[in-house]
């Protein structure tokens, strides 16, 4: 905790849990995308589901996946800028078990057709967790750049995704394995202290057991090489 | 985590070093957070920016998406206006009366502000600040100061009490906003560092043990009007304490106080909207279906 922790952040309101984290987990989908999104599916639970009305965090969400910061003044407009972007959303409630009260969970496609899924909590003070990626459980906060990468479940993977990272001079801060019972498929969640470099998410990417690399790039921190 | 554990502690080390308080809560978190002075004081000074925009962003005929705030701003200005000093609280007052006013509607109506310590809380320090600001002539340099006054004490409340609703009650919200902001006005008017813990430790414990009943779980009703009461606790507690009247309970074993009396507080009166207000016969129409804690 800092001293901005206490004064501020500077959040379009009413509430930092219901409307400030909701647009970060709608940015934190947006960035595992990679891409202008084009159809998204939103369940909300819990306390989102019953009172998300009432603080906004339907508009919130959508924001954050038009790439809205939690302070832009637009944020309640964003239906209509989902509109003009050609953003199609749909709204429905569910209930995730053991769950965090402020919970969603986010489908969404892109131009091109790729679609992620993704489950994000809003922790309070604005701070959000992500809790799953495409139906695999996995935790991070979009603080730092993060990696997901689904591999099949074989030796060498997460040595071969260290070393690219090491060869490219990132260092990892935390990292997660979550094997999936679907079919040997694995999950690997590395947060890394800087952005990684487009070229070592390619050089993740040439192993043959690894399926899928996903790369978060909290705002504000773009890749510099 | 900030240097300081207490407001002891703060204000010896402020002593030891001899620097002004600000600098040294400052200081204090430059070297917690690896950023420079530079740095620290922009960021500081955006934060009153976005405040006193987000005073200005204010309009009378916005409503909540429940529809259960906005207006009444606009109301206590005009009637501010029109009856001075002869109202029953005068000018300066009624004008920070507005001004909390104000702010939580702002909120309420998905207008950009600045939480402090939380966005349910943010009418309280723009409605003693700003109008201090005209009424003094104060710079922009001194508000920004002011802030960190401010930040330090809330620091050493976030660590040794709390400031969400829904651990503590709203006397972790509207109390410790009361209690950053009382401080920060005895800063402003010259008042000495002894003299700001003595003024956050009144204004900590005059709301102590307010509870948290929103009224369908929305941050409208009754945490608009309560801002008023946060802003109007911080500058009773900054002048008893600028006249030389201390807490008889030190003011770190107030916060003490505060942490139990919220760990104490039942959860249906911790943000839940499930007790107080939020269950009254008006509160129950706004009540969610299936709601759970928030
Ligand atoms: S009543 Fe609860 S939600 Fe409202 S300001 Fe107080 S603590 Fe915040």
């Amino acid at each position: 905790m800092n001293l901005f922790d206490i004064m501020g952040p500077i959040m379009v309101g009413p509430s930092s849990s219901h409307t400030a984290g909701a647009a970060r987990i709608g940015r934190v989908a947006r960035s595992l995308l990679g891409e202008e999104p084009r159809e998204a599916e939103l369940r909300l639970h819990g306390s989102f589901a019953s009172t998300g009305k009432g603080h906004g965090t339907h508009q919130a969400l959508i924001a954050g996946l038009l790439g809205l910061a939690p302070d832009d003044p637009r944020l309640p407009d964003s239906f209509r800028l989902a509109e003009e972007r050609g953003l199609r959303f749909t709204f429905d409630t569910c209930t995730i078990r053991d769950a965090h009260p402020n919970s969603v969970l986010i489908r969404v496609t892109g131009k091109s057709g790729r679609t992620v899924e993704m489950g994000g909590a809003s922790l309070g003070g604005g701070r959000v967790r992500v809790f799953e990626v495409d139906g695999m459980a996995c935790t991070f906060s979009g603080e730092l750049p993060t990696l997901v990468i689904h591999n099949t479940d074989q030796p060498g993977c997460v040595s071969h995704a260290a070393g690219a990272l090491a060869q490219g001079g990132v260092n990892v801060a935390t990292l997660q394995l979550n094997r999936g019972s679907r079919g040997g498929l694995a999950v690997m969640v590395i947060e890394c202290d800087k952005a990684v470099p487009p070229q070592v998410v390619e050089e993740i990417r040439s192993l043959k057991a690894i399926q899928r690399v996903t790369c978060y790039i909290p705002e504000g921190q773009e890749a510099t090489a | 985590m900030i240097d300081f554990q207490s407001i002891e502690q703060m204000l010896r080390d402020t002593e030891e070093q001899g620097l002004p308080l600000w600098e040294n809560i400052q200081l204090s978190d430059c070297r917690q957070q690896d950023i420079s002075r530079e740095a620290s004081w922009k960021k500081m000074s955006g934060l009153l920016e976005a405040m006193i925009q987000a005073d200005e962003s204010y309009r009378e005929e916005d409503r909540s998406n429940s529809g259960l705030t906005g207006g009444d701003g606009g109301r206590m200005t005009r009637y501010g206006r029109q009856t001075g000093e002869d109202s029953l609280c005068g000018a300066f007052f009624s004008e920070v009366i507005a001004g909390a006013l104000r702010m939580g509607e702002c909120n309420a109506c998905m207008k950009r502000i600045v939480a402090a310590p939380t966005a349910g809380a943010c009418g309280v320090l723009p409605a003693v600040l700003l109008p201090c600001r005209r009424r003094y002539g104060l710079s922009d340099e001194a508000l920004v100061q002011a802030l960190y006054i401010a930040s330090g004490f809330g620091m050493i409340i976030a660590e040794r009490a709390c400031i969400a609703g829904a651990e503590g009650g709203c006397q972790a919200e509207i109390g410790s906003a009361a209690a950053m902001a009382a401080p920060a006005l005895v800063f402003l008017q010259g008042g000495a560092p002894g003299q700001m813990a003595q003024a956050c430790a009144m204004a900590v414990k005059n709301l102590l043990g307010l509870v948290c009943d929103p009224v369908g779980g929305l941050v409208e009703v009754p945490c608009v009007k309560r801002n008023v009461i946060g802003a109007m606790d911080a500058l009773s507690a900054a002048q008893m304490a600028l006249a030389g009247i201390e807490s008889r309970v030190p003011p770190d074993e107030v916060l003490d106080a505060m942490r139990w009396v919220g760990q104490s507080l039942p959860a249906t009166l911790r943000e839940t909207g499930q007790g107080g207000l939020a269950v009254t016969p008006f509160g129950q129409q706004y009540r969610p279906e299936g709601m759970e804690g928030a």
